[in-house]
């Protein structure tokens, strides 16, 4: 540890003295149009602020946590600062693998004069967690094949209504979100969901409930699938991120609509690895600040449909950087969107994800 | 062979007996071909061989628990689960030091965790806990300020636990060997502090907290023991302390300070911790909790072994996992069994194939050779991204087959996305695996065999059953090893086309390392999928002889 410490920190001086004080930092985030977003909204103006900056992405948010603990066992931590969702930040911060800020010290203040930690309020929801975006999963549904005489539905129990919508549903292969739609459909109680959930005569309830489209549903693991297969014409509805559903409906022009009913919110954020060495750390701190900001966070909505995390962005969210259409109808933060909604329980799933993906999986593959 | 002779041992030309000098020279070639192989051994070893083992010991490694609470599993050992009743105070003290220290360095969340895999809940409990941990100690300092002020100061407590007279270094030296089992890093320097023989003894609590968070700041943080507060476990030490102690008869420094706030911590009220941690959360009154602890607090467990191949480790013994969690057993039976098939449709799809490179003049044959390779070069994402677009409801066939009205538009085939597509997607990426060994097998059985067969009156079946296809045997046993193995531990292609029915055991390992987390139950997974493996070599090995197997 101590020895590989020296090492890295000799051929970093030797690196800066040799490079004159440029700085190169490397990001992980997802690829594709949300990072081009973040490359877009943060990464461009920061490097023309900065000259002596260069930035290098990664795209392995997926597989964050496995590679950071990996690395963190190795004693050699490459990234810089890393794009995770929430859950993954939790896990981080839990793990010692992630830095914990002070919000008001790392983030800028609010252009409204917020502070920061007012600002994003309840999105930190972890010490370590530096929230971006909010999105969210929920259905999209192919226009033509909705039954003649049939109203489009509007209702995210219509996933379960084979009579009346009939054709193939994809779903996310794991319990999260599944388990709650199948119970909220099955007439639990919103606020009761987690309860019954707890239970495992409520992970049955719920497993029965999805039990009864079971055979009718392809199971997706790539954000990209549900997209894909509603393109393909090979599924009447499926869920996956608003985002996905924006850049199909309006950039790829397809016959597809959406559902807002219960969509599930979701985070999604930078965390800082723990253990970088005080010149990279004093670099992305600089960064973070920057493309944290309330300006920032706005900008990005220009590129893709996620709502930025900050209260005082949401006025400044306008149009569309390249078609011109307006973006706040199409955030899943818009009150017109967001009548019914679901927030990921993070702490629930922290302790019952393992439990209830042993049966989830158990079930699936009877 | 003797190495003397009536005349004595036989001598090479300088001297030394001839068998030495033979030995010698044996010696150096070897070592010389072990010199020429030494990169590729040594490669193989740091970047092959090691990474592996070290992810299979994952699968038995358990020191975790014990390493993070370490006093906590000692105390506990001789708690009985069965009476149904939670262990006692002894045991909830030992829980809050440990857990404090662990809570400083930020382990107990890795514990939680850890636990959170035998029993659901318990990541939460620790991560709950870990936050509510300080509020006693602040508690008991808020009392203790109103009698003398300098209760919350660094430099004071450092006067009252140093003390006069001998000092107790090994106490300090244990707390910080037990600070590095808990970080797992080597930690020097000098800490700076020493307590008194008289304030160890006298107040026992007391002096073991003070000397976790004296180790902690001075190795840890690199601070000044005697200019930090203390931790307020160091409180909650205090006041366990003083409820027994008799400090009256104490003379050293801070003596009467000390004594007053004895004379206070009567009328403040103390808090047991077993109550403590039950207002904190009930499930710390839960014995199935503590019970779990106690099972998974040796170093070493079953328990990752256990839970793939669906029995899980009580606190009663092993037990079989509940009916709607068993999965592994079926996925490595899935896995066998589709491996197997694609395996057999290889033979059946390259056995053609190869016979007919080996027989076409060569010119066709090169060009058939390059239609065989021409996949082999191409990215297997794009291979079995194809045959999603092949085989899907409203891919290629079924849009042929509906349009020569073979099969009805509403009741399209489905060949996606099950034991169907993934099978026909992998043995046609493993399909030169196959003809390669085969092709370079047939090549070698000379044309005239077959033609002599027939002229001595084979029939063209017989000449090919009896001569021809004996001879092409060791090419199938190759092919088939490498099929086999290739596909047992395939993971893109079934986690892409496979569905929920057509998935290996090898997708379950994935999630394991990248998703769950759980790398303890992976690598036991990984290494029970390699015993079979290897199982499975030595079976074939026993019934077809490995020699028999020709790559050429």
């Amino acid at each position: 540890m101590k020895l590989t410490h020296t090492l890295l920190a000799g051929s970093a001086l030797a690196l800066v003295a040799g490079a004159a004080s440029a700085q190169d930092l490397t990001l992980v985030s997802w690829g594709g149009a949300y990072q081009s977003s973040q490359q877009k909204a943060y990464v461009e103006p920061y490097v023309e602020a900065n000259p002596g900056v260069s930035v290098t992405w990664d795209e392995s948010s997926a597989e964050a946590v496995a590679k950071l603990r990996a690395m963190n066992e190795a004693g050699n931590i490459t990234w810089d600062l890393v794009d995770v969702v929430a859950a993954d930040a939790i896990r981080l911060c839990d793990e010692g693998l992630a830095m914990e800020y002070d919000p008001d010290e790392l983030l800028a203040p609010g252009d409204d004069g917020s502070s920061a930690e007012d600002d994003f309020g309840d999105l930190i929801v972890s010490d370590c967690f530096i929230p971006q975006i909010v999105y969210s999963t929920t259905f999209g549904y192919r226009t033509d094949l909705v039954p003649e005489g049939v109203e489009a539905p509007t209702d995210v129990c219509s996933v379960f209504d084979l009579e009346t919508y009939p054709g193939k549903r994809s779903l996310e292969k794991r319990p999260i979100n599944n388990m709650e739609w199948a119970l909220y459909c099955d007439g639990v109680a919103k606020d009761e969901i987690y309860d019954v959930l707890a239970t495992p005569e409520g992970q049955d309830q719920a497993l029965a409930k999805l039990d009864t489209i079971k055979d009718e549903v392809i199971w997706w693991s790539a954000g990209a699938d549900t997209p894909q297969l509603l393109a393909d014409g090979e599924i009447f509805m499926g869920s996956t991120y608003n985002g996905r559903l924006f850049s199909v409906i309006v950039e790829q022009d397809q016959p597809v609509g959406m559902l807002w009913d219960m969509q599930v919110f979701d985070l999604d954020g930078w965390i800082i690895p723990a253990g970088l060495d005080e010149e990279s750390q004093a670099a992305v701190e600089d960064f973070v600040k920057f493309a944290t900001d309330t300006t920032r966070l706005a900008d990005q909505s220009k590129y893709i449909s996620y709502g930025p995390a900050r209260l005082s962005s949401a006025p400044l969210v306008s149009t569309h950087a390249d078609l011109g259409v307006e973006m706040a109808p199409h955030m899943p933060t818009d009150p017109e969107n967001a009548k019914n909604t679901l927030l990921y329980n993070y702490e629930f799933w922290a302790d019952y994800r393992d439990d209830i993906d042993a049966k989830f999986q158990s079930w699936l593959a009877k | 062979m003797s190495d003397t002779t009536q005349n004595g041992p036989m001598l090479a030309a300088d001297g030394t007996p001839l068998k030495r000098s033979l030995a010698r020279a044996l010696r150096r070639q070897k070592m010389r071909a072990l010199m020429l192989i030494s990169p590729l051994l040594i490669f193989v070893l740091v970047t092959f061989i090691a990474p592996i083992a070290d992810m299979l010991f994952r699968s038995v490694e358990n020191q975790m628990v014990s390493e993070t609470l370490p006093t906590t599993t000692q105390v506990l050992g001789e708690w009985d689960h069965s009476a149904g009743e939670p262990p006692a105070e002894p045991v909830y003290e030992a829980l809050y030091y440990d857990l404090f220290i662990a809570a400083e360095a930020k382990e107990h969340t890795k514990l939680g965790t850890r636990l959170n895999y035998e029993y659901t809940g318990v990541s939460s409990l620790f991560r709950s806990t870990g936050r509510g941990l300080d509020d006693l100690g602040d508690d008991y300092l808020d009392e203790l300020e109103e009698v003398d002020d300098r209760w919350g100061e660094g430099a004071f407590w450092y006067d009252l636990m140093t003390g006069t007279g001998s000092t107790d270094e090994d106490l300090v030296a244990a707390h910080a060997k037990r600070l590095e089992q808990l970080t797992g890093d080597k930690l020097s320097g000098d800490v700076g502090f020493a307590p008194s023989t008289e304030i160890a003894a006298l107040l026992p609590k007391t002096t073991a907290a003070y000397a976790d968070f004296a180790v902690y700041t001075a190795l840890v943080d690199g601070d000044v023991v005697a200019e930090e507060d203390p931790w307020e476990s160091v409180y909650v030490g205090l006041m366990t302390d003083l409820q027994t102690a008799d400090v009256a008869s104490y003379s050293g420094p801070e003596a009467e300070a000390l004594q007053t706030a004895a004379e206070a911590a009567q009328g403040i009220e103390y808090i047991p911790l077993k109550t403590f941690f039950a207002e904190e959360d009930e499930d710390w009154l839960n014995v199935d909790i503590w019970a779990t602890v106690q099972t998974y607090s040796s170093k070493y467990t079953s328990g990752y072994f256990l839970n793939a191949v669906d029995l899980q480790l009580t606190p009663d013994g092993i037990e079989a996992r509940p009916e709607n969690q068993q999965i592994y057993i079926m996925l490595f039976k899935r896995t066998m069994f589709m491996s197997l098939a694609i395996t057999f449709s290889c033979i059946a799809l390259g056995y053609p194939v190869a016979w007919l490179l080996a027989n076409l003049p060569a010119s066709k044959a090169n060009l058939l050779m390059i239609l065989v390779l021409l996949p082999f070069w191409t990215s297997l994402l794009v291979r079995t991204s194809a045959w999603k677009v092949m085989l899907q409801q409203q891919g290629v066939i079924n849009d042929v087959l509906v349009w020569l009205g073979l099969v009805d538009d509403a009741a399209r085939l489905v060949m996606i996305n099950n034991q169907f597509g993934t099978i026909v997607a992998m043995t046609h990426i493993l399909l030169p695996f196959m003809i390669l060994p085969l092709y370079s097998v047939m090549q070698g059985i000379p044309p005239s065999y077959l033609r002599a067969a027939k002229s001595l009156g084979a029939t063209n079946w017989t000449a090919f059953w009896r001569v021809y296809f004996p001879q092409s045997v060791p090419g199938i046993g190759a092919g088939s090893i490498l099929v086999f193995i290739l596909a047992i531990g395939y993971y893109i292609t079934p986690e892409i086309v496979g569905g929920t029915t057509g998935t290996f055991i090898s997708n379950r390992i994935a999630y394991h390392i990248s998703s769950s987390l759980n790398w303890g139950l992976g690598a036991a997974l990984g290494a029970i999928l390699l015993a079979v493996v290897l199982l499975l070599y030595w079976a074939y090995d026993k019934i077809v002889g490995i020699d028999n197997v020709k790559l050429g």
